[in-house]
């Protein structure tokens, strides 16, 4: 038994606006039967692009058809542009909550809106695209959408992921990749908070230039670095091109091609100058 | 509102003589069996007594039953047991569609211990592929899992001759009867299985207590190392009260064999035919002429088993489903899986089970209400026209 909120219950046992619209503008219908749930979303607007009219059908559970319900209320009577702003978590929040195993039953209520959307504006299938590079191929997740529903709710875990979006959660095989957007967002979202240092507005002298970088590497890079146990040195720089080395751990290490443009490039771009190019010295 | 209460495969309603029997060892006789002292030592001949009840019911010498907290804990104690006494040097054989307890566990001790496993597969009618199972036996000294009953569809496997084949090679039969026991008869005199599990709460003792069967001579290591309770077999003192109930539960599971066998019957067939020929695009999972008398696993096309169970809760009755939503594992169950039920009929999988309280007039209250349920979702439902 869920525990599932009393207006998922409301909602799941009087649906509103369940049905079809005829010649609809715009339809959109995202799952599948072999996903275990679909929703097909279809609206009619009004000359000032406002929606009138909105239908849904759905096959799934409770809170799936919860959701559906949910989203029809929200967004009549908006404008499209203002039904595009509903996200999933303001669907969840309509319904008081939705328990952390079915968020992905509000997200399906947010891709069939887009779907819909679609197609009302460019009159071709609003049915889910798959767009990029499929992920979880279990239930057709791509990793566009996984790295939407990471960034959009702050999410934290694979298995948060699974949730929100069901990436993962059949045979389990792209966990790894999974793990891989997060770590990625997570790592964008931290870039994003930490203070902006003011890049020098003038042109360096080539000394002041040496001095900003070692600056960077002391107080930037090498604390990252230290947590692997290794160090780095700068052997030169030259024009925009600068050397350096990799020592203790991070030498010899099979992915330290990462870490050279993830964290060394990356910093020292971001504190000294945007063209510069870092090379690893091999000894 | 009415309970009306088919899921029996999940947990029964504990029977009010079995009740009856515990609360003396709550309020009176709460001393512990091992005590040499008359106010422990008295309450020794219940548990006693309660062993050969539970005996009785499969046919089997009292010494030869342990005591356990649950199914999953005799499913544990008796492969993990086999394979630890075999010093791991077996292969593990068991199939695709065994509950958890099994399935799990044999997977973890595959990867921890490095032993060969061998999920047998099943037939869309949920039956063993036995070709595979032969030679799978034939490959060596082995320690097979099977069980008795599937809990979602109540299919058979057949016991006796895979015991006897599995005897034939030398290897260990455990069998997980779990939901075979109380609804059929077993005997372990006909049958030459080394292992048994069986759970109380399915067979209308408690939540908590479970036994197992070990034949004399059968090599195993205990799962709790602890005192010299069960004969070394499981460590703990005696869950006395719950023993007992589970005694009195087996001994009216013995009495209850020809009701199971034909008025529960009888009552889910009349469910399972009023359902179909009510309800369009039904169609029932596993093969009907060898299962449960109590179980029948129905798909309705083109809808989802969660809604459905809300649907039939929200009139008092009481059913499970195979459906991905109602676990929370976004997959539909391992067995409707491994059957290869199609999409369109695997995610609004309902299981009915029954029992010796069901009554006719539950079944007529479910076959009136489902076809309005079963519209009002398929109205709702995309994949309809």
């Amino acid at each position: 038994m869920w525990d599932y909120t009393e207006q998922v219950m409301d909602h799941f046992r009087n649906p509103r606006n369940v049905g079809k619209i005829e010649d609809a503008d715009g339809v959109g219908q995202v799952g599948s039967l072999a996903c275990g749930d679909a929703l097909k979303l279809m609206f009619n607007v009004d000359e000032d692009d406002r929606i009138s009219e909105v239908k849904f059908q759905t096959f799934g559970c409770a809170s799936a058809i919860a959701s559906s319900s949910a989203l029809t209320e929200m967004i009549v009577g908006l404008t499209i542009e203002e039904a595009l702003k509903v996200t999933n978590k303001d669907i969840a929040d309509y319904l008081g909550g939705l328990p952390d195993e079915k968020m992905h039953c509000s997200v399906m209520g947010r891709e069939a809106l887009e779907a819909a959307v679609y197609n009302y504006r460019t009159g071709t299938s609003g049915d889910k695209i798959l767009a990029g590079t499929i992920i979880c191929h279990c239930f057709g997740v791509t990793e566009e959408e996984i790295e939407r529903v990471t960034r959009e709710n702050n999410l934290k875990t694979v298995e948060d992921v699974t949730h929100f979006c069901k990436a993962g959660g059949a045979c389990g095989i792209c966990k790894d990749d999974i793990q891989g957007v997060i770590d990625r967002v997570m790592a964008e979202v931290k870039v994003e908070e930490s203070p902006e240092y003011e890049k020098p507005a003038k042109k360096m002298t080539i000394v002041e230039k040496i001095r900003l970088i070692e600056k960077t590497i002391d107080e930037e890079i090498r604390p990252i670095l230290a947590k692997d146990n290794g160090g780095i040195d700068l052997i030169d720089v030259d024009g925009n091109k600068v050397v350096i080395s990799f020592t203790g751990m991070c030498s010899g290490c099979n992915v330290a091609h990462f870490t050279m443009e993830g964290v060394v490039q990356a910093k020292l771009r971001k504190f000294v100058q945007e063209d510069l190019v870092v090379v690893e010295e091999k000894k | 509102m009415k309970n009306y209460y088919f899921d029996n495969n999940a947990t029964s309603a504990v029977a009010p003589e079995v009740t009856e029997v515990m609360l003396p060892f709550f309020t009176k006789y709460w001393g512990n069996p091992s005590s040499i002292h008359e106010f422990g030592g008295q309450v020794g001949k219940y548990v006693r007594n309660a062993r050969a009840q539970v005996a009785d019911l499969i046919n089997a010498d009292p010494s030869e039953i342990v005591f356990t907290s649950c199914g999953t804990e005799s499913d544990n104690a008796a492969i993990r047991g086999a394979v630890e006494a075999a010093n791991c040097n077996v292969n593990l054989i068991t199939s695709c569609v065994e509950h958890l307890a099994v399935l799990s566990l044999c997977r973890y001790l595959s990867a921890k211990e490095k032993i060969s496993l061998a999920e047998i597969a099943v037939d869309g009618k949920g039956n063993l592929n036995l070709d595979e199972f032969k030679r799978e036996l034939a490959k060596g000294p082995a320690v097979v899992s099977l069980m008795w009953a599937n809990n979602e569809t109540g299919v058979f496997f057949p016991i006796q001759k895979i015991a006897e084949m599995v005897k034939e090679a030398g290897s260990i039969m455990h069998t997980d009867a779990v939901q075979a026991i109380g609804k059929i008869e077993v005997d372990v005199q006909k049958t030459p299985v080394d292992l048994l599990a069986l759970s109380g709460h399915k067979l209308h003792a408690p939540k908590g207590i479970g036994a197992m069967y070990v034949r004399k001579g059968t090599k195993l290591n205990s799962l709790l190392i602890g005192g010299h309770q069960e004969k070394n077999r499981r460590g703990g003192t005696e869950n006395v009260p719950y023993i007992v109930g589970l005694g009195k539960a087996c001994e009216l599971a013995k009495a209850g064999i020809e009701d199971e066998r034909t008025r529960v019957a009888a009552l889910r067939d009349r469910l399972e035919a009023g359902i179909l020929a009510s309800c369009p695009d039904t169609t029932v999972n596993g093969d009907v002429n060898n299962r449960l008398p109590n179980t029948t696993n129905i798909s309705f096309k083109y809808i989802e088993g969660e809604s459905i169970l809300y649907n039939l809760s929200d009139l008092g009755i009481a059913a499970s489903s195979g459906s991905a939503c109602t676990s929370g594992s976004l997959e539909t169950s391992h067995v409707i899986r491994a059957m290869g039920i199609p999409f369109t009929s695997a995610h609004g999988s309902i299981r009915f089970s029954l029992s010796r309280y069901n009554e006719s007039e539950d079944v007529e209250h479910v076959i009136a209400n489902m076809p309005a349920i079963v519209e009002r979702l398929r109205e709702m439902s995309p994949f309809v026209d």
